[in-house]
């Protein structure tokens, strides 16, 4: 009852801290985002009251959990929570696409793409993907440790807190709350905050390790330990800032110009590296294996494949700044690294690929393993397309222009959505002690559409991109720019167009996604013919008899 | 022992793994952040840079707010074309009081290092209400909720405290002075008293067209229109000093 009490009282002290704050703060935004704290701190308050088993305290009864399972509750949340964001981020990401085409739809000042764009990057890249990395994360280090979750209470406030970040970060960009650092636009608080829940998630990780009942630590628990390190350190120092007041949103950044340009990329490059590359890696070494039911292609590549792959991703942020004024130093730096790195990431591709030997024959029938499979040779593409980007005579050409934007989704749509579809498919029925999913033919059918969908979103961007690229630096005979600026916007408009169709195709197929997810959830189970379709026929299967002549 | 046997060691010991980790994503940053910050040459000072007036700072805030840098760099390159297009490449000097900075990373618009002085103040209030109404190619959203929007001033002074604070050098007077410095920015009737000298080239007028009140608007245009305008960078003067400096 104590216990009770206390919490009660901390909730409270929470709710009404955050309504001083609210009307104290210097601007409207930060007073909303006080108010937005509030009132996650009332439902906790209300939860925590009404939740509670009396009868069980008044008898002096602690409810212990169950040994003999693995606590799989914030791993359910976390499944749900994935789809939810996922298809969140992919609808902004549609509608920006199509802001892009048409410029009537943006709305000001809350809807226009200054604001809505990091919304967009934000949602898929930390609400969908860090759902998925969470999530799957306490559910690979609890089997491949055969121990609980150390610290249930932490990781059930990681999962709750990392949604209130997403808020707060989601609501302070319409807002216009931003410190203007792509991928790390939320401001002071809302950084400080993200860092407590991180700290958290590494005890929680950590922690769980430390009790494992196996001698070795799994290959895919080295990612996402230095997927949650590596991210801890990139956040704390880019987010450097001094804010003007304790009670407002606004905040400089502790560095200026090009040590703040490089600090930035350097964070910016290896979100991409370790958020997006090494956490989604784990998956793969986890789930491949699991679903191809072989066991990982070398031991011995696993560990080449870890510690090249994340001592060399941290040199390659420098290769956003080409023929910038960073020093040329650090370019060529940042652009010698950034080619070494296509080996480690090919190692690693090769490394999931080649579990497949003796299996292949399930990529024509299990459309989960197809997925597995495009996932991973689209992360063969697109780290075969980054190093070559990264040329500075390439760069010249590529920078600015849409090709970035294809490449980033050729990674983000190819590689992270589809391990995390497949993953997901993969979670559910076991999470939910389904025997099946609904329906594996409309596995098949989001397959498809997603491809499609990237086909279409990649091909239109390459062609955007070099086209802008060559049409600014075209020269006359006279020897004057052949295009105006309006020129070359005017010209990308049917490849937005394109793009835009190739995104709502991918959206189609998240659509089917969540159907799926929510029927397997619900216990039923489509009908279907079966995947296989190799063709028997009875009358045509016996010895061939001789006919007496008549 | 072979290099599985000795990986062994890391794989029982969740520290050593920690720890093996940590120091190998730890050193390809300080090999390539750290010596910016005493490398000399990193930034070559140039004549004519200073920190922003309080309310060309405001401005800058709210192009911030506005995730302008999403579809437009200050940033040019040193091509033929785009010195053609947008004006003398950028130094690094030119942006050493930008905290944070705003080279961008894409052009879905044209880049704006330079754009000061460019257009008038008519045109970028025109094109901020209503883009494709000067250029009827544009993608760009309207902005004319600015115009209507009167500036909160907030306190400036504790802005260019803040700004001080992360390295900045206003000084003093200029703490002291912010208030009225970002009222007489944008009012030709009143006295800017030693504006001009501590900040010099700033721009003293009416921006957004509408004298009656100090808009959002007014302090966009401000800082638009000092953009790339404070480094004379084809003076003989900067010439000379670029040709002597040490280690070229």
């Amino acid at each position: 009852m104590e216990q009770l009490v206390s919490r009660a009282g901390l909730w409270f002290v929470i709710v009404i801290v955050a309504v001083m704050a609210a009307a104290m703060a210097h601007d409207g935004g930060f007073a909303v985002h006080m108010m937005i704290v509030a009132l996650a701190a009332l439902i906790g308050l209300w939860v925590s009251v009404s939740g509670a088993d009396y009868a069980a305290i008044a008898k002096g009864i602690l409810r212990t959990p169950d040994e003999g399972k693995y606590d799989d509750d914030p791993i359910r949340w976390g499944v749900l929570a994935t789809v939810f964001w996922g298809i969140a981020g992919f609808l902004a990401g549609v509608f920006i696409a199509l802001q892009l085409a048409f410029p009537l739809l943006n709305l000001e000042p809350y809807l226009n793409f200054g604001r809505l764009r990091p919304l967009h990057t934000s949602a898929v890249i930390f609400a969908f993907g860090g759902n998925a990395l969470i999530a799957t994360s306490f559910y690979v280090v609890q089997r491949t440790c055969r121990a609980r979750l150390a610290f249930p209470g932490l990781a059930r406030f990681v999962f709750w807190g990392y949604q209130l970040f997403i808020v707060l970060a989601a609501t302070g960009y319409l807002l216009g709350i931003t410190q203007s650092r792509e991928y790390a636009e939320p401001e002071w608080y809302v950084d400080l905050w993200l860092t407590i829940v991180w700290l958290a998630y590494l005890a929680v990780f950590v922690g769980t390790i430390v009790k494992r009942k196996e001698p070795h630590i799994y290959v895919a628990n080295w990612f996402y330990l230095s997927f949650i390190l590596t991210i801890a350190m990139l956040h704390v120092v880019n987010n450097l800032a001094l804010p003007v007041s304790l009670l407002g949103s606004k905040s400089y950044s502790a560095f200026a110009g090009v040590q703040d340009a490089l600090t930035q990329w350097w964070y910016g490059h290896n979100a991409v590296g370790f958020f997006l590359t090494a956490g989604f890696l784990a998956m793969m070494y986890y789930f491949v294996p699991k679903q191809a039911e072989r066991p990982i292609y070398s031991y011995r590549l696993s560990i080449i494949h870890f510690w090249s792959l994340i001592f060399l991703y941290i040199w390659a942020g420098p290769h956003h700044l080409h023929y910038t004024a960073l020093p040329d130093w650090a370019q060529t730096l940042g652009m010698v690294f950034s080619v070494m790195l296509w080996m480690p990431s090919w190692g690693g591709m090769i490394n999931g690929l080649m579990t497949l030997n003796g299996a292949w024959d399930k990529v024509r029938t299990d459309p989960i393993i197809r997925m597995f499979v495009l996932s991973l040779a689209f992360y063969g593409m697109s780290t075969f397309e980054g190093p070559l980007m990264s040329i500075k005579s390439v760069n010249s050409l590529s920078h600015y222009t849409d090709w970035t934007i294809g490449h980033v989704h050729s990674g983000a749509l190819g590689w992270n959505g589809m391990i995390t579809f497949a993953s997901i498919y993969f979670l559910v029925p076991r999470l939910w002690k389904r025997e099946r999913l609904y329906s594996l033919r409309m596995v098949n059918w989001h397959f498809w559409l997603a491809t499609l969908g990237i086909v279409f979103y990649a091909a239109s961007m390459w062609v955007a991109g070099i086209t802008q690229g060559l049409m600014w630096r075209e020269y006359g005979a006279d020897g004057y720019l052949v295009n105006s600026f309006a020129d070359t916007v005017a010209a990308l408009h049917p490849m937005l167009l394109l793009r835009a169709f190739g995104g709502i195709l991918y959206l189609l197929g998240a659509v089917l996604l969540v159907i799926n997810v929510w029927r397997t959830i619900l216990g039923h189970q489509r009908e279907e013919a079966p995947m296989t379709t190799a063709s028997y026929d009875e009358e045509a299967d016996r010895p061939a008899v001789a006919v007496p002549a008549e | 022992m072979s290099l599985t046997e000795q990986h062994k060691k890391l794989e029982r010991n969740v520290t050593l793994l920690g720890v093996g980790a940590f120091v190998a994503v730890a050193i390809g940053g300080i090999v390539e952040i750290a010596p910016l910050f005493w490398i000399d040459n990193t930034i070559e000072e140039v004549e004519g840079m200073r920190p922003y007036t309080p309310l060309e700072q405001a401005g800058r805030d709210i192009y911030i707010r506005e995730g302008c840098y999403v579809c437009h760099s200050q940033m040019i390159r040193p091509f033929r074309d785009e010195v053609e297009r947008y004006g003398h490449y950028s130094l690094a000097a030119e942006s050493m009081y930008d905290h944070p900075f705003q080279w961008g990373s894409k052009r879905t618009g044209p880049d704006l290092a330079r754009v000061g002085g460019r257009y008038s103040d008519e045109w970028h209030v025109q094109h901020l209400v209503d883009p494709r109404s000067v250029v009827p190619e544009s993608i760009m959203p309207p902005y004319g909720f600015l115009a209507d929007n009167e500036l909160e001033m907030g306190d400036p002074a504790a802005r260019l405290e803040t700004l001080r604070g992360v390295g900045v050098p206003y000084s003093d007077a200029d703490v002291e002075n912010a208030e009225a410095d970002f009222l007489a920015q944008a009012d030709p009737m009143a006295d800017p008293g030693d504006l001009l000298d501590r900040y010099p080239k700033a721009q003293i007028r009416d921006y957004d067209g509408d004298p009656a009140k100090l808009t959002e608007m007014d302090a966009l245009v401000a800082y638009l229109q000092m953009l790339g305008t404070l480094v004379d960078v084809d003076s003989a003067a900067a010439q000379e000093e670029l040709a002597t400096e040490t280690g070229r």
